[in-house]
């Protein structure tokens, strides 16, 4: 291939990803969390119990019904969660509309009474993965924006990031230990090629999500800006909605729509029921189907909500919509079973992996070259703190999220909030540590943090409830033990980052000159001073 | 190392605009322009374009940085953005 390309794509490797790397970090990591959000749920939320019933789809279904009768019965919609597998353990429900409450409500429900759970306010796990697109403190806008720069930058130092790296396989072999710059270069690549399909597929989905925000302008013009609502009705094909008669009529029995949904699409068919206009001669119930693959997102059936009658069905949308439904649904990865899930989890703890090591490689590239010539220039300390304080401090931060759960009082006021704002809190203080420390001292003093805070979890959890270890286990709550267990092992990961780093020698020093084959690895480009290769290329 | 002129910077501020505003400029005249030429339904055409805009523009991006010269960046971009925005017009204007 032609060094120059190769030249020119490192450069743009690097100004790419540098920029926003820590927000990419950010972003990977809260959103890898998210692949166990209900099991961080259920850990931050200890008052249920280890055991509970777990209802048939068609029972939750009744119950959620009986609540909403009760909660809500002048609601224009309900919604109806039925337990649909891993994030949908228990029934939830909500409701919106005119008779409703003002807006919108949601319960959670007790499978034992059919009535809201018992337990302290937080932010749970939901709040802690939607970060990764709601950055909690931006308007909606600004953070969908934000975010929309980010992947995209993201998208492009891949994309970059692959013509740079030519030689893909043997390359993937190599490992140079020790050697400061060349390690962190080797570690980058296998990280990064070993998940290449997940991190590709990550992030062109994460992007599709808000594909009409983004790209406006192209409804705009196929449309018209004042009929982009018919590009949504014709994409979407959304059910057709009456108006309410304002003649009540009593509801057909659900059983026998249950079964039709049953019999097209198999056991625990469904994922939301939703019921329009309830209790109204017009009412609409609309079936949508339960996650069972990546492409069978989007199949729904609409009922006659007085007669029962099946007015409309159907299983796939079409060609490109399906595209877009399996790009959605491999983002969010709902159908995984455990193995899968498993997965999912640690490519993206590779994904979060692959950009701190191009963030490290960034300053230990450059150390190496300016270690001859003096001190550190300001951009490389600059980076390096932010380094610290974002691949150590933001886990740290996420471990307080955790321990502000058990420790801020049950009864306080804004409870959830305050979880989240320790997160944040504790982010900052990290990230202005290595301001006060060498950057050295500051990388192993927060890794032992980080050690502490994970190592720590399971005796506080231990310490302030009584689903341990030692309860959860011989119970087989494995969603509660496993949030445990993960954290130690957390915790022992960074013990042995902090003690191999503090065991090595001060500083990589005497590091060689960029040789022959530094410079074939074309990525040694875009060091300071060294200008866009266009000027070398003649 | 000390090459670095203010013309580099200049060009390499060319090519930054060329990425961002033109990129973004071709992946939507990209996407437009299909969406008119597709033969599928309306719906599925403007899907179809939409959902490549990103490879439209990430192929954008490179193609500006790949390029020999800030001019033939430019030149791709715009020759790009132009052909297809005319697919698009000629579609509005009822002719296909």
């Amino acid at each position: 291939m032609n060094g120059g390309l190769r030249q020119s794509m490192a450069w743009l490797h690097t100004w790419t990803g540098l920029p926003v790397g820590w927000v990419l970090f950010f972003v990977f990591l809260t959103g890898t969390l998210g692949y166990f959000d209900s099991e961080i749920d259920r850990w931050m939320r200890p008052e249920t119990p280890l055991a509970l019933p777990a209802p048939s789809q068609i029972d939750g279904l009744a119950m959620g019904l009986a609540r909403l009768e009760r909660v809500a019965p002048r609601a224009s919609r309900w919604t109806v969660f039925p337990p649909s597998g891993h994030d949908v353990p228990n029934v939830t429900i909500s409701w919106s509309g005119p008779g409703g409450a003002s807006g919108r409500a949601s319960e959670a429900l007790d499978p034992r009474t059919g009535t809201p759970f018992e337990a302290r306010a937080t932010g749970g796990g939901q709040t802690l993965y939607q970060l990764h697109y709601t950055l909690y403190y931006l308007p909606r806008p600004a953070a969908r924006w934000l975010i929309g720069v980010c992947s995209m930058l993201m998208l492009v130092a891949i994309v970059s990031g692959v013509i740079t790296h030519k030689k893909f396989f043997t390359d993937f072999f190599t490992f140079r230990p020790g050697q400061g710059q060349r390690s962190w270069l080797d570690i980058h690549n296998v990280l990064s090629v070993t998940a290449l399909p997940f991190h590709l597929v990550l992030t062109y989905s994460g992007l599709v999500f808000f594909v009409f925000t983004y790209m406006s302008p192209v409804l705009d013009t196929a449309y018209g800006r004042d009929q982009r609502d018919r590009f949504f009705d014709e994409a979407f094909r959304s059910p057709q909605i009456p108006q309410p008669s304002r003649v009540a009529a009593p509801p057909a029995p659900l059983d026998s729509m249950y079964e039709t949904a049953e019999r097209h699409w198999g056991e625990a068919p469904l994922r939301v029921v939703s019921v329009y206009n309830p209790g109204d001669r017009n009412a609409r119930v609309v079936f949508t189907r339960n996650h069972v693959d990546a492409v069978s997102n989007g199949g729904r059936m609409v009922f006659d909500g007085a007669t029962g009658a099946l007015l409309e069905r159907y299983d796939r949308r079409s060609g490109p919509m399906a595209v877009n439904d399996a790009l959605l649904a491999l983002h969010e990865g709902l159908f995984a079973g455990p193995v899968l899930r498993w997965l999912y989890f640690l490519s993206g703890l590779l994904g979060t992996a692959m950009i701190g090591t191009g963030l490290v490689l960034w300053t230990a590239k450059r150390k190496a070259r300016t270690a001859a010539a003096g001190p550190l220039t300001p951009a490389i300390r600059v980076v390096e703190r932010l380094n610290v304080g974002t691949i150590v401090g933001l886990p740290i931060g996420i471990a307080a999220y955790f321990w502000a759960n058990r420790l801020l009082p049950v009864g306080m006021a804004d409870r959830a909030a305050w979880e989240v704002h320790v997160l944040f809190l504790v982010w900052l203080a990290m990230l202005a540590w290595p301001w006060l420390r060498p950057a050295r001292r500051a990388w192993t003093d927060q890794l032992g943090l980080a050690a502490v805070a994970y190592c720590a979890l399971p005796v506080l959890n231990a310490a302030t409830t009584d689903q341990h270890l030692a309860a959860s286990i011989p119970a087989g709550a494995w969603e509660v033990a496993g949030f445990d267990l993960v954290a130690l092992a957390a915790g022992l990961g960074f013990a042995a980052a902090a003690v191999y780093l503090y065991r090595r020698a001060p500083e990589p020093a005497g590091v060689r000159e960029p040789a022959a084959d530094a410079r074939d690895d074309a990525s040694a480009l875009g060091a300071p001073g060294v200008p866009y290769p266009e000027d070398a290329a003649g | 190392m000390a090459r670095r002129s203010t013309s580099t910077g200049r060009r390499v501020l060319s090519r930054a605009l060329a990425a961002v505003a033109g990129g973004y400029a071709a992946a939507n005249a990209v996407a437009v322009g299909l969406a008119q030429i597709l033969p599928m339904s309306r719906g599925d055409a403007v899907m179809t374009g939409i959902l490549l805009t990103y490879l439209v523009y990430a192929a954008a991006v490179v193609w500006v940085f790949a390029a020999r010269s800030a001019r033939r960046a430019w030149l791709g971009i715009l020759l790009t953005t132009a052909a297809f925005g005319s697919l698009a017009l000629l579609g509005r204007t009822g002719v296909s």
